[in-house]
């Protein structure tokens, strides 16, 4: 089940042009569509890392 | 007109740059004793987690991230954002098809892509197809790494070198370094590699915006009231559906080539791919710093058109800092080259070595040899494209990217009905997908030229996905149309 929270992060990237294509609100001085693209890419590894530890425990 | 103070300039940068070349050389010879692609990825079972995460980051920066990644940041703006998010995406569809292509693999005992095919197909023919698309996706991808030697030696040098020739002892230097090292020690040089990128790329990244700019987000406050439009999707063109569609594209390709394809079984467990899967989307955040290189080089370095983008990373540098900081950087260009590059040069070799060799039956020790002798020539069919230029690296990468993908769909078919593989059908469907690719390339059109009449939304679409899609009709028609099924394999 919580596999597919692996989507969340991938439509997220996928989809930037339609949820994020414009420059304010500025974050860390960087254009909107930039930070959003960026914020999910260190997001993707932060649903992983979630992901992997609730198989790995439903594992043991 | 060379100055006595540029030749001395040139000196200082060229001289690191050899110093780092010979490090390299001692690294890879003092490394592991394996002599096979093979034999090299079952020997890096023996290395830790940090040394294998180096070594696959290692794979991962190359020409195409240091000066594609600026140059492209630097001519398209928003445009160059999927080359940040491809990658993530890639690593989080591995948690679903690398375990699943391992398993079987594994189940099969087979070693490499082509035997994959050969074993899921049942058929060894298609594994030669398979040989021979993967051998036409690596050239562009070796096109990519020479172009991006020349352009650093001869940045490097201060023009004193003329980029043809710089291309050519670049290219020497591969060779040179592929068969005196092999694949030996790669894992120490990528880390040596990966040390020296992250230093300059992060350090470059922060120090250019200050120093030119004031900082970063000063420097975003002078491009975007210079040109807003720059930093989101246009509305035609290089869109919204075209970054999406490169990222699928580019997704569907990531494990495909063949060095990555076969080294996904030299993998232990498949609790592997889980580990780096999570770790490496962090890398590519260096890839920001990428970019912020090349926006600060829009002001100081303008006017950098076509193929000559690619150049905004070490002319920005060149203009703000001195000759030691330039040889570092051209240092680190050298690496993100030679070891990707040596890799790829190696694969194809070996997988034209296999093709030869299949049918006379060479023993392994064989094999190899005939791998060594194919490396020059693999080289020089890869200059000649160079030399034919006019491209950027990023659009190198991404013709390679449209090659590779078209193996796509008859993988999928492996792992989702693998009792209606039909070889016929992956073939024609390979065949199919790559005929889209050399038509649009050849012929220089897009969908947009195709049908001029129809919105962008669709004719934006990248040619490589329309590829792909005309391969999977082609590859269902045929599935379809064979009478029943098969046990699987």
């Amino acid at each position: 089940m919580h596999r597919w929270l692996v989507l969340v992060p991938m439509v997220a990237i996928l989809g930037a042009p339609w949820f994020a294509n414009r420059i304010e609100p500025r974050i860390f001085g960087m254009p909107f569509l930039l930070a959003w693209i960026s914020g999910w890419v260190l997001c993707t590894s932060l649903v992983l890392w979630f992901v992997d530890s609730r198989e790995t425990s439903a594992d043991e | 007109m060379t100055t006595a103070v540029e030749f001395g300039e040139a000196t200082i940068a060229l001289g690191l740059m050899a110093l780092t070349l010979v490090i390299a050389f001692v690294l890879s010879i003092r490394g592991r004793g394996a002599q096979s692609l093979e034999q090299w990825s079952v020997a890096s079972r023996g290395f830790g987690s940090v040394l294998i995460f180096m070594l696959l980051a290692g794979e991962i920066y190359t020409t195409f991230t240091f000066l594609g990644g600026s140059g492209w940041a630097y001519a398209r703006g928003a445009p160059a954002y999927y080359i940040i998010g491809y990658a993530s995406v890639a690593y989080a569809a591995s948690y679903w098809l690398l375990p699943a292509i391992w398993r079987r693999g594994v189940s099969w005992q087979v070693i490499t892509q082509p035997d994959y095919f050969a074993r899921a197909y049942d058929s060894p023919w298609l594994g030669r197809v398979v040989a021979i698309v993967g051998t036409c996706a690596l050239i562009p991808y070796l096109v990519l790494q020479l172009k991006g030697l020349g352009i650093l030696v001869s940045e490097s040098s201060y023009g004193l070198i003329h980029a043809d020739l710089a291309i050519l002892l670049g290219t020497a230097a591969l060779i040179v370094y592929v068969v005196l090292a092999g694949v030996r020690g790669s894992a120490y040089t990528a880390a040596f590699k990966d040390i020296l990128v992250l230093c300059t790329v992060v350090g470059l990244g922060i120090a250019l915006p200050y120093t030119l700019h004031g900082g970063i987000g000063p420097m975003f406050d002078t491009l975007i009231a210079k040109q807003p439009e720059f930093f989101v999707f246009p509305e035609r063109g290089l869109s919204g559906t075209w970054y999406t569609s490169t990222i699928l594209m580019t997704v569907f390709g990531f494990y495909m080539w063949p060095h990555t394809f076969g080294s996904v079984f030299a993998a232990r467990s498949d609790a592997a791919f889980r580990r780096n899967a999570i770790l490496m989307p962090l890398y590519q955040i260096i890839l920001l710093f990428v970019f912020f290189i090349g926006f600060a080089a829009i002001t100081a370095v303008p006017g950098l058109k076509g193929p000559d983008a690619d150049l905004a990373l070490l002319r920005v540098t060149r203009l703000s800092y001195g000759p030691w900081v330039m040889g570092l950087v051209g240092a680190a260009g050298l690496l993100t080259a030679l070891v990707p590059g040596s890799l790829i040069l190696m694969s194809t070799a070996t997988i034209l070595s296999r093709l030869i060799t299949s049918s006379t039956g060479t023993d392994a020790r064989g094999e190899v040899r005939i791998a060594q002798l194919m490396v020059p020539f693999v080289a020089a069919l890869a200059l000649f494209f160079v030399y034919r230029g006019g491209q950027t690296i990023v659009t190198l990468l991404l013709f390679a990217y449209a090659i590779v993908t078209q193996l796509f769909p008859a993988v999928l078919l492996t792992l989702l009905w693998p009792h209606r593989t039909n070889a016929m059908g992956a073939a024609a469907g390979m065949i199919a997908g790559l005929g889209v690719v050399a038509y649009t390339t050849m012929a220089d059109v897009t969908l947009a030229t195709i049908l001029p009449s129809v919105t962008s939304h669709i004719t934006d679409i990248n040619i490589g996905v329309l590829a792909l899609l005309v391969n999977i009709a082609v590859l269902a028609l045929f599935t379809l149309a064979t009478s029943g099924s098969r046990p699987a394999p």
